[in-house]
């Protein structure tokens, strides 16, 4: 009853307001009045429909580092950029799975923010105190390169700029004068100094193809020095070039539909590669089973069937002991025969390999090859051999590399067995044994590095150093040898009957490598889920063919041992068969830079139409040397080789190695020399000798001397960077504050001590005092202020990407697609394109007086993919210094090549294309392309230079050329130098071609088509695997599917490796190698809390959600969707150690800087680990730190360069150096750093 | 149906699928960029994205003790504004308590970025310090829009959400028991808007032709009684122009044919937008049903077959056009929600009938199982499984049927089954009806499910 009345009274009110307001308004409702229908009285809506209305849309893209490479509508209003939205129109990809459309991320939608932002840089600056002392020298001198000269050589006006960069005081100046400085920079550069002493910096070409080449381009013109950004940021895997001779070929994210199984190791799919994401979780619909492995619960983890969170940076033990599991239970216990088959053809798993004494020991040696064996054969040092079963007799099979480089007998590069059985193992009842010492690093872990309780089980640290195992031998050609399958047997402790030494009991068995109990030791991953994914996931290659696919990321690539993790990945992939099959095998995804047109872009960039060789440098090791990070190396090779190796390299710092890899041709080196090039030439050329043999006598004699070998001399510093389409200082600089302090000469925070004499390199000199301030002109290009063009010393303002004309591809997808302006460049800007062409005009005016024509002699690395790559039989590491006999260079040291240097004419070569793109061809990954017909096309597309040297030439003066040249002249764009291609490397492999050389030809991508949308290209040689608008791209399919031998020296799948160098460090096979021990190496605390308020933490940097790729970490939307600027994430744990909570400042002080940042808390950390992702910069909220009273850090100014002396390996097979290919990579995640709470307010 | 069929309307709805969802916040910017990025609404997100367990945005917003959104059912069985109805509301028309403040959203901020390129030589690099876009003044950053991403600040701030307060111990914030999920939220565009029914100035409006909740701007006089009328604090107050401003459904692009702004740029691919039919005079009373478990059916009651010719009369009765009747019948919010059963919607015991409906995530699953030593990759232990996911059935079932945990079980067990029934396939075995049968099922509905669901081709999604 009460109930009822409070009802009645309810309505009394409300309903009479409503009736009142139906009776007046008179509208239609509803029985129970809920709803009143009218009309009209839509005028409010105008608002929103004017905000839609726009007068047009504009395809284009992101040009940087984003793998992306997505297609965007970008709209424009009264000539104003409102904002963007993805294209939704991209190709199918097939009726039977979902599609590319929509590809982009938040990051990519918030990009438009920068076209009027207040961080645009709208002009050119310079420096104020540098422009000042410039124009009162060229006022006085009347020449701008007297005047730079001047500036740069007078040490206090020199100290006066070099100390102000950095602090502000960048003042407007004009085009003319800002390019003038920097030409006048160059050409003073070239005569004072050496071409090589000119850098250029600008990373991830595919995603503005156009744009990188213009830089590249000039730089190359010069004679300076490009650097290689993949190795340098730690993205190249090191084990792909020594497993397959190839770097980086990886399916396209719609071929991870194509898998049954897929695990997400150390990649964060989501957040780093957000528009391919979709492909996982749809793939998940159809049954595919994903596993994330990561030390965090992050956004992957999210979509998981299992979660596996080892500890950071112990994948690799995680990975063998899954190892252990599919060889025993599939080629031990059981065979089973697809992956048996598998291994036997395309792996060097039945090579053999020489057991030699070392030390007392008996270990593995050298492949046997052909030459140890009766009778000739060319090449013989260049063919391992194995047993075939049939006959029992040893024999070189076809396909390797010795057979790839046979130019008088082509057409035997190929695997076809010819009916050979290659004997996997020599294992037979009855038969010889050995024990062999073989190399392990298990215990090499730190002692309290890990929280949880697998580590405090963990009582048993195993013996750092070997394990004796036995292997079934045969004797071959009088040397007792066994099969590389019999050793990875030995090495992941899989026991047979009979074999001497010391084995796993079995899976339980923790004392043991590689059981899933030794791996719970060290991971914490519990045995019997080891034991259960390891089935299923052979068990799923095994049902589905091969398709099981391992997606890899930073997180285990850019370790300082990530190539001995990374091989333990591929062993899994290769003895089950996937690689080389849609939907399997290996897919790394860090910041690849496939350039699916890399053949026209190389060629542009490369300016190899006129000029070759270019000096294209390996950034790591150019980096250590010239920002001195190598004097705070305090370790030498000892504390890292394998107590199984020969020990050659006792004693030996890092800085001896990079330079005794400088000497012997392995990695390139530029400066190369300690004098000019320019003046060596003429040298030679006075003494009457041809520049290679007066090269290695002046070598011999000490008279000339590798730059490397004292690199803190002043003639051997570099002089001239120009970086574009980066921010090198604020983001890829491992040992940031190195940087500042040596390569600048500016405010730094580097807080480590230099070794001590003791520590110090024995075969590069030493200074006392290490220089500081190397660099004269730091130049950059970019539309927004980064670190880097606070410390430039001239700024140019730069088109943004939807500002100019480019081409972008990814191998993330099979398309390439245009960027098209939406606008032209506001204010001063201009585009790259615009720049470089100013640059190289007025460089060419100024050269006229000051260098005119000149001989340049380039010392190059062996070169993979070439006959170079047979530069050095056997893997060894001829040091000619160090042996005291005279260089032999393109042998055991560099080839001298003479190069000549047009210097007033680099702006018309610029601007045209070259003769030797058809006299001499287009080389691309052992083929080489010749297109005359293209020439013909691009000269009447184009039109032709009319000036000295390249008249009649085809023209690329404008961006839009550029692009079309690059479309010409690459057969993924082009299907006639595609068919053309294939048609040369079938006679070179010897087997059916037909399908690819035919599939192909009518294929022609103009860049109109890459305008009107995302183009498909097709298979070309340039890549290793098929596409077609039916089939995904998946690496390798054309090696498995017309049996083309991998550029490798067996032609096979490589899982052994048998370089002196590999055996010094204890890696010829898979071996788990745990993270550095900073504690150990630099005195760094050990993990855990430090004392009072203070914690020991690994340092991990991996790639933000909120910044990178595409987008950068001042964007005002994505600091909105985060946390407003730099921070820390930390476990409540080690938050609680420190007495910090959520949001409170902190500080992280390590030996190689300071960074200031909030805390980020969060229970999905692991205890004793904290990210800092990766470009967080010094510009955005950052507060001056407590340790220095400056401004704090980057999130690498608490990391270093480590270099790794096996990525320092070439002259040999596989091992051979290209670009971007191999080198050491710039890893950063073994660090350590002590964080504790601010204890002072923050001040600006 | 055989009951007769009241006045027949069209909704433009949408379902999103969260075990898709990959918390990319793309829908947040995109929307953001062609809707709010204009002074007075600088911190409003009319999409945005939520980490669960989490507070959201605003923050605790789902806290309708303190907010006072929604509807309220009273003792008769009528539904009021639970803020109270209009009379309180003319009395209270000048203070009203019941709003979040700008901290409960949080204080919008810029950068002194122009000192980065005009600072002055000194002694130090320059930075640029944040300052708050309200007041103008230095500020020190402490809350946004999306604070607590990916389980930012852990349990400190993941023990304030109001469904974790709610269902107690069963979430833990610890290391291994660590789960999140994703909730991108847009207006609900309801049949029963609180909202609507909260202006005093009669200034929102639900449009008849295809139910897009919107504020005439003329109209509105800034009483803000919508914010806090709508349970899921999606209508704004623009401090500049002093009116309410919310999610349009992006009605200039729906007019013509495009869809909305973040389901078009939906990176994840998982948002479905289609025209759903309902019976208008059927709302108020399955809107008062007495049990908030009910909602949830009570609601798909309301919805019409659009294959019924008797539904097809009544709606070319009361003027549907062909193309939406056409488009109804095509409609994967239809199939989702109610042919597949694996949409639900977002708090129904608000009582507002919420148009935005969300396929609950499935993962991880056979994480939990494999703790048990079940194999995951065998269909029967996966539907045991569901049981044992990391995320808690009971989270899920607040945010969704009104605590009621066998809806939510039902379609995870189906995208289980999905999972399942395609594995075999996709290993070439024959396909294992009685997986589909299962889940009450047959292997043509699973199939479509997975043409709609994984395939998602763009023309299936809108």
């Amino acid at each position: 009853m009460a109930q009822h009345r409070a009802a009645a009274s309810e309505r009394s009110a409300g309903d009479l307001l409503l009736a009142t307001g139906l009776f007046l308004t008179r509208s239609e409702s509803t029985e129970d009045k809920r709803v009143v229908f009218k009309e009209g009285g839509r005028e409010g809506d105008v608002f929103y429909r004017d905000r839609w209305s726009h007068d047009k849309v504009v395809r284009s893209t992101h040009g940087v580092n984003c793998t992306g490479s997505c297609s965007w509508n970008v709209y424009v209003k009264d000539g104003i950029i409102t904002w963007e939205t993805q294209a939704t129109d991209y190709p199918s990809v097939g009726p039977d799975r979902p599609e590319y459309e929509p590809r982009g991320c938040p990051r990519g939608a918030a990009f438009s923010w920068y076209t009027y932002s207040p961080t645009r840089v709208r002009y050119p600056y310079g420096r104020g105190v540098l422009v000042e002392m410039y124009r009162e020298a060229k006022a006085r001198l009347g020449d701008p390169v007297a005047a730079w000269a001047e500036v740069t050589t007078d040490p206090q006006k020199r100290r006066r700029y070099q100390s102000a960069r950095g602090k502000g005081g960048l003042v407007r100046i004009g085009w003319d004068e800002a390019v003038e400085i920097a030409a006048a920079a160059h050409v003073h550069t070239i005569g004072a100094y050496g071409p090589d002493r000119i850098a250029g910096f600008s990373p991830i070409p595919a995603m503005s193809q156009v744009s990188h080449g213009v830089g590249a381009r000039f730089v190359n013109l010069l004679g300076g020095s490009m650097l290689s950004f993949y190795d340098w940021y730690a993205d190249l895997p090191v084990a792909s070039p020594q497993v397959f001779g190839d770097q980086t070929d990886v399916p396209e994210s719609g071929d991870w539909w194509d898998a049954a199984y897929l695990v997400l190791w150390g990649s964060n799919v989501p957040v780093t590669r957000t528009p391919d994401a979709h492909w996982m979780a749809e793939a998940r619909y159809r049954g595919q089973k994903v596993v994330t492995v990561a030390p965090d619960y992050n956004d992957a983890a999210k979509f998981a069937d299992e979660w596996l969170a080892p500890h950071p940076g112990t994948d690799g033990a995680l990975a063998m002991a899954m190892g252990h599991v599919i060889l025993k239970e599939h080629f031990v216990d059981e065979r089973t025969e697809a992956f048996d088959a598998y291994v036997r053809k395309y792996t060097d798993l039945p090579f053999l390999v020489e057991l030699v004494e070392r030390d007392g020991d008996l270990v593995p040696g050298k492949f046997l090859r052909r030459d140890a064996l009766p009778g000739e054969e060319p090449h013989a040092e260049w063919k391992p051999v194995f047993i075939d079963a049939r006959t029992g007799e040893a024999r070189a099979p076809h396909g390797t590399l010795g057979h790839r480089w046979d130019e008088e007998r082509p057409g035997n590069w190929n695997l076809d067995l010819e009916g050979a059985e290659p004997l996997l193992t020599c294992y037979e009842a009855g038969g010889e044994t050995r024990a062999i010492a073989l190399p392990r690093f298990d215990g090499d872990h730190e002692g309290s590095a890990y929280g949880g309780a697998a580590d405090d089980s963990a009582a048993d640290v195993p013996e750092v150093g070997r394990s004796l195992r036995g292997v079934p031998v045969r004797t071959v050609g009088g040397r007792l040898v066994t099969t590389v399958f019999d050793l990875l047997l030995a090495q992941y402790g899989v026991a047979r009957p009979g074999l001497p030494g010391r084995w796993p009991s079995g899976y339980d068995d923790a004392s043991e490598p590689c059981t899933p109990a030794w791996s719970e030791s060290i991971t914490s991953v519990k045995a019997d889920r080891t034991i259960r994914i390891a089935r299923e996931f052979a068990a799923t290659a095994r049902d589905s063919g091969g398709r099981a696919m391992i997606v890899l990321g930073a997180g285990t690539n850019q370790w300082f041992h990530g190539d001995t993790m990374y091989r333990a990945f591929l062993t899994l992939l290769l003895l089950t068969g996937c690689q080389g099959r849609n939907g399997g095998g290996w897919a790394h995804y860090v910041g690849q830079e496939k350039c699916r047109t890399q053949t026209g872009w190389a060629a542009y960039a490369s300016a190899m139409d006129w000029t070759r060789p270019a000096r294209f440098m390996a950034a790591t090791p150019y980096w250590y040397l010239h920002t001195d990070q190598w004097r705070y190396d305090t370790y030498k090779a000892d504390a890292l080789t394998s107590a199984t190796g020969p020990g050659r390299l006792a004693g030996a710092h890092t800085a001896d190695l990079v330079a005794a890899s400088a000497r012997m041709g392995w990695m390139p080196s530029y400066p190369t020399f300690n004098r000019n090039p320019l003046l060596i030439a003429q040298e030679a050329r006075e003494a009457g000798l041809p520049p290679a043999d007066y090269v290695a006598r002046e070598l011999a004699s000490g008279d000339l001397r590798f730059a490397c070998e004292d690199p803190d001399a002043p003639e051997n510093w570099p002089r001239v960077l120009t970086v574009w389409r980066a921010n090198l200082f604020g983001s890829s600089a491992k040992g940031d504050e190195y940087f500042l302090k040596h390569l600048l000469g500016t405010q730094n925070s580097v807080q480590g001590e230099e070794a001590g004499p003791g520590d110090r390199p024995t075969g590069v000199v030493w200074h006392g005092q290490a220089p500081q301030g190397k660099l004269d002109l730091l130049l950059s290009l970019d539309f927004r202020m980064t670190s880097t063009t606070l410390l430039s010393d001239i700024v140019l303002p730069a088109a943004t990407w939807y500002e100019k004309h480019d081409l972008s591809t990814t191998d993330m997808h099979p398309f390439v697609h245009a960027f098209s302006p939406a606008i032209d460049p506001p204010w001063q800007a201009r585009t790259d394109f615009e720049a470089f062409q100013a640059l190289a005009r007025r460089f060419s005016e100024l050269a006229e007086d000051h260098l005119g024509t000149a001989t340049d002699l380039v010392a190059a690395p062996h070169q993979h993919d070439t006959p170079g790559e047979l530069a050095q039989p056997g893997g060894t590491a001829p040091d000619w210094k160090a042996a005291g006999v005279p260089p032999v260079p393109g042998r055991t040291a560099p080839a001298i090549l003479s190069v000549e240097r047009d210097y007033p004419a680099v702006a018309a070569k610029m601007n045209a294309l070259g003769p030797l793109a058809e006299t001499k061809g287009l080389p691309v990954k052992g083929v080489s392309f010749t297109p005359d017909a293209e020439i013909g096309w691009l000269a009447q597309r184009n039109g032709t230079s009319t000036e000295a040297p390249a008249r009649g030439r085809p023209l690329i003066d404008t961006d839009v050329k550029a692009c079309e040249m690059i479309l010409a002249l690459s057969g993924t764009s082009n299907g006639r130098l595609a068919s053309q291609g294939f048609e040369r490397l079938a006679v070179r492999v010897g087997t059916d071609f037909d399908e690819l050389i035919h599939g192909s030809a009518e294929r022609r991508v103009v860049f109109a088509d890459t305008q009107h949308g995302p183009t498909p290209v097709g298979a070309s040689p340039e890549w290793s695997g098929k596409e077609a608008h039916d089939r995904r791209y998946s690496p390798f399919t054309i090696n498995l599917e017309h049996d083309k031998p991998w550029h490798t020296l067996t032609g096979r799948m490589h899982f052994y490796m048998d370089h002196d160098w590999m055996h010094e460090f204890g890696e010829a096979l898979p071996v788990y190698r745990p993270p550095l021990n900073m504690h150990r190496l630099f005195g760094e605390p050990e993990i855990g809390p430090t004392g009072e308020k203070a914690v020991a933490v690994r340092y991990l940097t991996p790639h933000s959600k909120w910044s990178i790729h595409s987008e950068y970490q001042d964007n005002l939307l994505m600091l909105t969707l985060s946390r407003g600027g730099p921070n820390i994430w930390m476990s409540p744990h080690d938050a609680e150690a420190i007495g910090a909570e959520d949001n409170d400042w902190v500080e992280a002080v390590n030996r190689n800087g300071v960074v200031a940042a909030r805390l980020v808390v969060s229970h999905r950390m692991p205890r004793g680990t904290v990210y800092m992702y990766h470009a967080q910069e010094r510009m955005v909220d950052v507060p001056k730190t407590e340790t220095t009273g400056k401004r704090g850090g980057i999130h690498n100014s608490l990391t270093r360069l480590l270099v790794k002396p096996t990525h320092l390996i070439g002259g040999y097979a596989q091992f051979s150096y290209a670009f971007n290919y191999i080198g050491p990579t710039g890893n950063q995640r073994d660090e350590v750093t002590v964080v504790r709470k601010r204890t002072t307010e923050v001040q600006y | 149906m055989g009951e007769r069929i009241g006045k027949v309307m069209a909704q433009v709805a949408m379902v999103m699928n969260l075990d898709k969802c990959i918390g990319c916040h793309t829908c947040s910017v995109t929307c953001k960029q062609a809707w709010t990025n204009r002074p007075g609404v600088e911190y409003v997100w009319f999409n945005n994205v939520e980490t669960r367990p989490g507070q959201g945005y605003p923050r605790r917003h789902e806290d309708q003790e303190r907010w006072q959104g929604g509807w309220k059912r009273t003792a008769a069985g009528r539904l009021k504004p639970r803020a109270g109805g209009r009379l309180k509301k003319l009395a209270t028309i000048f203070a009203n308590p019941k709003m979040p403040s700008i901290q409960d959203y949080y204080e919008p901020w810029t950068y002194d970025y122009e000192h980065l390129v005009s600072a002055p030589l000194g002694d130090d690099i320059p930075g640029a310090r944040p300052r708050s876009l309200i007041s103008g003044d230095p500020m020190q950053i402490t809350w946004s829009a999306n604070w607590d991403d990916d389980l930012a600040g852990g349990e400190e701030l993941g023990s304030q959400d109001p469904i974790v307060q709610k269902i107690g111990d069963k979430v833990k914030f610890q290391y291994e028991q660590s789960f999140m999920f994703y909730l991108p939220r847009i207006c609900e565009h309801c049949l029963n808007p609180s909202c609507v029914a909260s202006c005093p100035s009669g200034a929102m409006y639900k449009r008849a032709e295809d139910g897009i909740v919107l504020v005439d701007q003329d109209k509105c006089r800034g009483w803000r009684m919508c914010v806090t009328g709508c349970p899921y604090k999606k209508v704004y107050f623009n401090h500049k122009t002093g009116k309410a401003e919310k999610c349009t459904l992006c009605y200039p692009r729906i007019e013509v044919g495009m869809p909305t702004v973040c389901s078009e740029t939906c990176v994840g691919r998982l948002r479905y937008l289609g025209v759903v039919l309902y019976d208008v005079e059927r709302v108020g009373k399955a809107a008062a049903v007495k049990e908030e478990q009910d909602l949830y059916e009570a609601q798909l009651d309301v919805f019409l077959d659009p294959d019924d010719p008797d539904v097809q009369a009544a709606a070319r009765r009361d003027g549907i056009p062909e193309r939406w009747l056409e488009s109804a019948q095509r409609s994967p919010i239809l199939m989702l929600a109610k042919r597949f059963r694996l949409a639900l919607p977002l708090h129904p015991e608000y009582r507002t009938m919420p148009m935005v409906w969300y396929i609950p995530p499935l993962s991880p699953v056979v994480d939990a199982l494999s703790e048990t030593g079940h194999d995951g990759e065998d269909a029967g232990n996966l539907f045991a499984a569901v049981d044992t996911l990391r995320i808690p059935i009971e989270y899920l079932a607040e945010l969704f049927t009104a605590g009621d945990p066998e809806p939510v079980k039902a379609v995870l067990n189906r995208l289980a089954a999905m999972r399942a029934y395609m594995r075999r396939i996709n290993l070439g075995e024959p396909a294992d009806e009685s997986i589909a049968e299962a889940v009450g099922l047959a292997g043509t509905d699973i199939e479509q499910m997975y043409r709609l669901l994984a395939l998602a081709k763009y023309d299936d999604r809108y």
